[in-house]
């Protein structure tokens, strides 16, 4: 990997990041631009599937940086985030020193809470130096951690250190390109996203949904594509519980493809809905009329 | 052309309006801080200023911080920036929400009623009967219909309701602390403690899980034929939210109302006062099975993830009693903890389920309790602090 220079204007970002299969709006590209000039992290926040956590593997390619991904839980800890002491090789070593009849409690002390016996997880990670350049740091779904994780963030957003009792400040010596996603499951500390330029991602506009699905369904026909991009949009107007993202139209899209379907027939629709729709109620309100509607919409020419 | 690039005078012109814009914003009722204009100004310095898109992405993205706010900010951008010297104008135009406007001042209902009081010096006998009635008035007044009370004796309740405290029903988490007697070895803690004897005498730590309170979520009907309880129900939810974090409160009539930080202000009176003013539709008809769609489209997946219990607290007198009703409720069920509907109709012994809209909605809930005085409240308060059982469909129906 190379580490690439980062962009120098909006309209460079926007290259960078089509030339690697992501055509985003230009908002998001502004506010990508601004994360990296700035330093700052980037919150971004929208439905389900509209290609948050997309950007952060695509910035990483594109940029040869490595990506560390957090997936958050609920009841992700300190232990399981930052960093953890290796207690079993810990327990050799002080055995080895009472062997060799090793008798220095300060000395054992500085030797057992060393570099070597810590295992490192994500967040101490981001903060290390690396050859090609800062990593891009993923905090994915932070609404799904709890309260008590966004506290410790923010020490880490704000100062990029992480402090060990038994070790000292880790500071890093420039920052990660920080992304962090939420689906708003729950709100976020206003706190936290002080720190953060906040963005919420919406859904794209059929043009670019278009473009998308050409992109990463690439045997798909000129035809079957505009019809899955029409038919997904009116899907969106419906009043569903909850509304297929961009992920579920190439999922869709792809499904399809694979199917060799050359256009949307009510029969192949209703063999594929579930690439599209989760929830068995939004399937049912989705039968009958409602179906021969919005196919009927999608499939006429014009 | 970025703003490091323009004459002196043109920047400071430039810093002038961010600040102007910013103190707009504020005005109308967004957190924007000061934090903000310096970041807003920093980040104009690495942007084209020519592109007004990009503008508008950038401030977005630093002064808008919650989604609902988007919306201000978009027509405040368009108002400000097409007339910046005209930035009154600004909040004559936007629709202000309530922090905006002058606030009532805390406690002024309280202090109207102490001003109102007769003094003290003039009867002390008075004071003595009083103190004589207190304990059999509180026996009468826990029995005593909400609907039936008088002004004192409201005022008499919401003091009960305020000393209310919900004991924590307590729900194990996946994190951990420091515990005696947990279950899990601290091996961290155990090491650094065997150090201290040169690795010798191993004195173990162990860590037991973190136990927090499960969410509450309530979804207050407000509609006319509730309104004898609806403000001492708002009393009971700010007095329950005092106590522990979680707690999300809707109103509904004809429309969905979130209050939840409305109602987190500190003093009841002042935070009730929010709270009237942000529902639009106070005292008039209930759309139960829209208001709960609005619930279980926008706000369920936010409010409920984490275990939540939900209190309905309506008198389930629906208008459009169909099928969508109990779909609703269906969902509603399915996506929380326990579903406990208060209903104050239930203070009638011979209370049947007659309305078309109470039969489509009884299936639905895990409990189904009645709440017009202040001892079914007392027994609400003791039934949430019970362990909580598995999610269970039966129904529980316990009378008044």
């Amino acid at each position: 990997m190379t580490s690439a220079t980062l962009p120098a204007s909006v309209d460079a970002m926007l290259e960078l990041l089509t030339s690697r299969g992501y055509l985003a709006e230009r908002s998001l590209a502004t506010v990508t631009y601004l994360s990296l000039r700035m330093g700052r992290p980037l919150f971004l926040e929208g439905e389900a599937g509209v290609g948050k956590t997309e950007i952060a593997k695509v910035l990483s390619a594109a940029l040869g940086r490595k990506l560390i991904r957090l997936q958050c839980y609920e009841g992700l800890d300190v232990s399981s985030a930052v960093y953890e002491w290796n207690s079993a090789a810990q327990m050799i070593a002080i055995r080895m020193a009472e062997a060799a009849g090793d008798t220095d409690r300060d000395q054992l002390s500085s030797d057992i809470f060393a570099d070597r016996y810590m295992i490192k997880r994500p967040l101490l990670q981001a903060l290390e130096p690396d050859v090609a350049g800062p990593p891009v740091l993923l905090i994915d779904e932070l609404d799904r951690a709890d309260e008590a994780f966004e506290a410790y963030l923010l020490e880490i957003l704000s100062d990029f250190q992480v402090t060990i009792p038994e070790f000292g400040t880790v500071k890093a010596p420039h920052p990660p390109i920080v992304i962090i996603t939420s689906n708003r499951t729950r709100e976020i500390h206003d706190a936290l996203k002080r720190r953060c330029l906040y963005h919420w991602v919406d859904y794209p506009a059929a043009e670019r949904e278009l473009a998308i699905v050409k992109t990463r369904v690439p045997g798909i026909s000129a035809k079957l594509s505009q019809q899955v991009v029409r038919f997904v949009q009116a899907l969106r107007n419906q009043d569903f519980y909850k509304s297929p993202g961009v992920a579920e139209t190439i999922d869709w899209a792809t499904a399809l493809s694979e199917l060799d379907a050359r256009s949307l027939t009510p029969q192949v629709v209703g063999d594929t809905l579930g690439a599209l729709l989760k929830y068995q109620d939004d399937i049912t309100r989705m039968q009958g009329d409602t179906l021969q509607k919005v196919l009927k919409d999608a499939t006429s020419e014009n | 052309m970025a703003i490091n690039h323009l004459a002196p005078e043109q920047t400071e012109q430039f810093a002038d309006n961010i600040v102007g814009f910013a103190r707009a914003l504020r005005s109308a009722g967004m957190p924007v801080g000061p934090g903000a204009v310096i970041d807003a100004m920093s980040a104009l310095q690495v942007i084209e200023i020519g592109n007004r898109a990009d503008v508008f992405t950038t401030l977005e993205a630093i002064f808008v911080k919650r989604h609902e706010h988007a919306l201000i900010f978009k027509q405040a951008f368009n108002l400000f920036f097409r007339a910046s010297e005209e930035w009154k104008h600004l909040l004559d135009s936007v629709p202000l929400p309530e922090q905006a406007k002058k606030k009532p001042q805390a406690g002024s209902r309280r202090v109207q009623e102490a001003m109102s009081q007769p003094r003290m010096t003039e009867t002390p006998q008075h004071q003595e009967q009083d103190l004589r009635l207190s304990v059999s008035d509180k026996e009468i007044l826990q029995k005593k219909d909400f609907a039936q009370m008088s002004a004192a004796e409201i005022a008499e309740a919401l003091r009960a309701i305020e000393m209310m405290r919900l004991p924590q029903a307590e729900l194990l988490t996946r994190r951990y602390l420091p515990d005696p007697r947990g279950l899990r070895l601290d091996m961290r803690r155990t090491l650094r403690a065997s150090l201290r004897t040169g690795g010798d005498i191993i004195d173990i730590h162990r860590l037991g899980r973190i136990e927090k309170p499960a969410p509450i979520v309530a979804l207050l009907d407000i509609s006319g034929s509730m309104s004898e309880y609806t403000r001492l129900f708002l009393h009971f939810l700010h007095a329950i939210g005092d106590a522990r974090k979680r707690v999300s409160v809707f109103l509904f009539g004809t429309r969905l109302t979130n209050v939840t930080r409305a109602l987190r202000q500190r003093d009841p009176d002042e935070a009730l006062a929010s709270c009237s003013a942000a529902v639009e539709d106070w005292a008039g008809g209930t759309r139960i099975s829209a208001s709960l769609h609005h619930f279980n489209k926008l706000w369920a997946r936010r409010v409920l993830s984490q275990g939540a219990i939900v209190l309905l607290i309506s008198d389930g007198l629906e208008r459009e009693a169909d099928s969508r009703l109990a779909f609703e409720m269906d969902r509603l069920h399915r996506s929380c903890r326990r579903l406990i509907w208060l209903n104050p109709l239930l203070r009638f012994g011979g209370f049947e389920a007659k309305a078309q809209g109470i039969k489509m909605m009884l299936p639905h809930v895990d409990e189904f309790r009645p709440v017009h005085n202040l001892s079914s409240i007392q027994e609400l308060i003791t039934t949430l602090s019970r362990p909580l059982p598995p999610h269970h469909r039966s129904l529980i129906r316990s009378a008044a």
